[in-house]
């Protein structure tokens, strides 16, 4: 693939921020950062869960007013303008294009209208769309990122989804181009694609900022690297100096190792499936005469292109899909009828992929949705009234052990950072002591060290006696974790014996096995 | 250019002061069709308050017709909670009122103790099931709600309408469309003597207090706001979504169904066609004005129901059409959606050019 340019030449600055400052009540979400972007340079800003990146980014492009900084920007000749604060169409008049953390796209619109969105006076009918077309189909072939023009967004896989958000950015003619964790939820293959595209965009002259956990497409794609912690800036540094340890350095200011896996000893089976088919589910295959034992201390890496079967896959382990033939069993219980209710009876935790639309209730407390799968247990309540204190002090205890931060128990969990809503779900699915665990992409946007924390507690899991499966895109994270690695495709699961990245990954693409 | 963000801090204060500045801003606003009116406007104002705070009958009165408008608020509150659009409140309004008259008048008899919860009780049986119709249609078929309980408030009309002349017609009644009146033991008891104010008005006030604990501090409570914030969610939390939604549709109709017996069985004593000034539909009005908060429509009703009996002895006094109540409300509420949109969301109006150093 492309590598970075390794010019010595210092850019002309494009963008620079100074002493951006934004405090949430008691949190500080930025703390007087200043940071520089060069033209035609990518940034790769890092930081853990809840650094501050995504605020930083928020209030360059005018979403949040900071307490205090301002934003410059310099044209060509190198003149310098300050853009009002708080004013995101003043960032879009700057050429400063931003792609959101979540998708901000209106399922309902078409693609076209998605991208123009905003761009034309409303009472102007039936408009200029030819030009339109004419300007996306050339940004489209220039800048390689496709996507159906006619066709309804909530049609389209996450991939199309994000050349969507990327597209609507540059039809603004940005020559900014913010980037927040654009890959957490793409394959690595739609990764690649994409850093290709924007590499190619970059030596036309675009700069780049953008945020992401994962440390290898930093090192791969980034010039320079800046480092948030608690919302200050920690350091900076050009990527062909860094390595994975110095960057992990800065970021948590210590070593910090992967855990190792060792080998999980199998003992009694805890799931079984015979023979099970189901319905497609959500644009995705169904299942086909699946058959799997997953025992108790062993660790079920499920590998492949999503779209195969998996989102069927997890949706019948959550009990939210029911096989039309076949049987699931769970501690040698054949279970008839599968709800998310008889699941959770039956002692399996359910992590699940999409966390907004199936972890949280966004508008309720921390402290409510870490109790939301237990309404019936007794320390949550008795005789039909919720124990508020009780359930204040599990949201204690859970935040303080799995490390949750935020603005407190009692917030909203929408204010929470993405990768504190994934720690906070991962709270309330271990501390049940689950026997068999689905963790659906369960690292998905959470920085190194909370990744490495949940791979910390799923060997821990398995090592009391859960049974877990992981359902993975990340081939690397399978290889790390799984004592046991199947390939899904085409709706089938076939077991692999192999560890071989090649062959597995020709597996995963439907070729021969083994 | 005008462009609207959401803001970052939504402020408790704010989003509660809301309703009370929106309130306030559509007594002002009504001004203006006073004046086009040609009424003298302070003396219109004067009369508007001593229709309401006159006198302790005028008072009493406002509570009457408040007491409706706090059921039918809070069944439209609850179930907008969940997310469960009861647009049927008018219908279900007439099912309690009709299975009150119909239990109520001779069927059955004895003490007061026994009669008045019996009353309550098959109104709001009755009026839960004119909901509990479309929430099953909703869960069953996804055939839209909003649609099928707005559509039954016309036909239990008619139904109404047909009842009162055959079987529930009142044999004394001169031919009158009308139920027979209800029997004494049956009867709410009036709260002060010579005002026509009843327990029903006490009742209301309980009901919303309950209602409110019921959602803060029960897990049903909990479980009504986890469908109603994200359903998907709380599907996969392994809460019974459909289930939450027939027991919310059950509630809330047997909440407006209460408010068809209090207005039955505390104010008139025999049912008609036009027992509801469309309380059903108001309700939905109140409980928007509280921003579905069961205490909030306590008072979004008092407000409510000032309005209509101010505007009405005004309109007595000077002889300006009594209209002007349902323009106030109406003002209300377009004050408090507008209130409410500029809490969350900032507006700015960007000048094109940004200052150059
Ligand atoms: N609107 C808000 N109100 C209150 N607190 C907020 C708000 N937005 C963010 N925060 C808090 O500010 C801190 C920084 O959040 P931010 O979203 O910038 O983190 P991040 O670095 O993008 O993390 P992640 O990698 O998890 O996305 C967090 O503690 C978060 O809870
Ligand atoms: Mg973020």
């Amino acid at each position: 693939m492309l590598s970075p340019s390794t010019t010595k030449v210092e850019k002309p600055l494009i963008l620079s921020l100074r002493g951006m400052t934004k405090h949430f009540g008691p949190v500080i979400a930025a703390d007087a950062i200043d940071l520089d972007l060069q033209r035609g340079e990518v940034l790769a800003l890092l930081g853990e869960n809840g650094a501050g990146k995504t605020t930083l980014m928020n209030m360059l492009f005018g979403q949040y007013t900071p307490d205090a900084g301002s934003v410059h920007v310099f044209n060509e000749d190198g003149q310098e303008t300050v853009l009002p604060s708080g004013q995101p169409q003043a960032a879009i008049d700057a050429r400063i294009g931003m792609v959101h953390q979540h998708f901000t796209l209106a399922e309902n619109l078409s693609v076209l209208d998605n991208i123009l969105l905003g761009t034309e006076a409303l009472l102007s009918a039936r408009r200029n769309r030819k030009s339109a077309r004419q300007k996306l189909s050339k940004l489209m072939h220039d800048s390689g990122l496709t996507a159906p023009l006619d066709t309804r967004v909530r049609d389209l896989t996450v991939g199309e989804r994000q050349r969507v958000e990327i597209l609507k950015a540059l039809y603004r003619d940005a020559r900014i181009l913010v980037l927040d964790e654009p890959t957490a939820v793409l394959t690595p293959q739609e990764a690649d694609m994409m850093f290709a595209s924007i590499r190619a965009m970059v030596d036309d002259g675009l700069s780049v900022i953008f945020i992401s956990h994962k440390l290898h497409e930093v090192l791969a794609f980034s010039d320079r690297i800046a480092v948030l912690r608690h919302g200050c800036k920690t350091g900076e540094m050009n990527t062909k100096d860094a390595d994975t340890s110095s960057i992990i350095r800065m970021m948590v200011g210590a070593d910090h190792e992967a855990p190792t896996r060792v080998h999980g000893i199998p003992k009694q089976p805890i799931l079984n499936l015979a023979n099970v088919n189901t319905k497609p589910s959500k644009g995705g295959q169904g299942l086909q005469d699946v058959n799997l034992t997953v025992h108790a201390g062993e660790i079920v890496g499920v590998a492949g292109v999503s779209g195969n079967g998996q989102s069927a896959f997890a949706g019948l382990i959550s009990g939210l899909v029911q096989p039309t033939t076949g049987h699931v069993s769970v501690n040698d219980q054949v279970i008839q009828k599968l709800t998310p209710k008889v699941m959770l009876n039956a002692g399996v935790g359910r992590i699940p992929e999409d966390r907004h639309h199936d972890g949280i209730v966004s508008n309720m407390s921390v402290a409510e949705n870490l109790v939301i799968e237990r309404l019936d247990k007794p320390d949550v309540q008795q005789n039909g009234f919720l124990r508020k204190a009780s359930i204040a002090d599990n949201a204690r205890n859970l935040t303080q052990n799995y490390d949750v931060r935020g603005p407190g128990i009692n917030a909203r969990s929408a204010l929470l950072s993405g990768g504190n809503i994934q720690k906070l779900i991962l709270a309330r699915v271990l501390e049940t002591n689950p026997d068999l665990i689905l963790a659906n992409q369960p690292t998905r946007g959470l920085d190194f060290k909370a990744a490495s924390d949940v791979s910390l507690r799923l060997f821990e899991a398995r090592d009391r006696g859960a049974g877990v499966i992981l359902i993975s895109e990340d081939l690397d994270e399978v290889l790390s974790l799984a004592d046991r690695i199947l390939v899904m495709h085409d709706g089938q699961l076939t077991e692999t014996d192999s560890r071989d990245r090649t062959v597995i990954g020709l597996a995963m693409a439907g070729g021969e096995q083994q | 250019m005008m462009q609207i963000t959401p803001k970052e801090n939504q402020s408790q204060w704010v989003s509660s002061g809301i309703p009370i500045i929106a309130a306030v801003l559509a007594l002002l606003l009504a001004a203006i069709p006073l004046a086009f009116a040609g009424a003298p406007i302070l003396e219109a104002y004067g009369h508007m308050i001593k229709g309401v705070f006159g006198s302790l009958f005028n008072f009493t009165e406002m509570l009457t017709r408040a007491t409706p408008l706090i059921f039918t608020g809070l069944a439209a509150a609850i179930a907008f909670r969940a997310k469960l659009w009861n647009i049927g409140g008018e219908g279900q309004f007439y099912l309690g009122a009709m299975a009150a008259v119909w239990v109520g008048t001779g069927m059955i008899d004895g003490p007061p103790a026994l009669m008045i919860p019996l009353v309550l009780f098959v109104g709001a049986f009755a009026g839960g099931l004119g909901m509990l119709g479309p929430a099953i249609l909703k869960t069953r078929f996804g055939a839209d709600e909003v649609v099928t309980s707005l559509l039954l408030n016309f036909i239990i009309l008619i139904f109404v309408q047909m009842m009162l002349e055959g079987p529930l017609k009142d044999p004394m009644g001169l031919g009158w469309p009308q139920s027979e009146p209800i029997v004494d033991n049956a009867v709410l008891p009036q709260l002060i003597t010579r005002m026509r104010l009843h327990a029903g008005f006490v009742l209301a006030i309980g009901t919303a207090i309950i209602a409110y604990i019921i959602l803060a501090m029960t897990v049903w409570g909990f479980k009504i706001r986890a469908v109603g914030e994200n359903a998907a969610a709380a599907k996969h939390a392994g809460i019974g979504v459909n289930r939450t939604y027939l027991a919310v549709a059950m509630a809330s109709g047997a909440l407006a169904g209460m408010a068809g017996v209090s207005e039955v069985a505390g104010l008139k004593g025999y049912l008609t066609a036009d027992l509801s000034a469309g309380f059903g539909y108001t309700g939905i009005v109140v409980a928007m004005l509280a921003g579905l908060s069961p205490l909030g429509v306590i008072l979004a009703s008092l407000y409510v129901a000032s309005v209509f009996v101010g505007a009405d002895s005004m309109s007595r006094a000077i002889g300006v059409s009594s209209f002007i109540a349902d323009l106030i409300v109406s003002m209300s509420l377009i004050c408090v959606l507008l209130g409410g949109f500029f809490a969350r969301f900032n507006l700015t109006f960007a000048k094109k050019q940004v200052d150059t150093k």
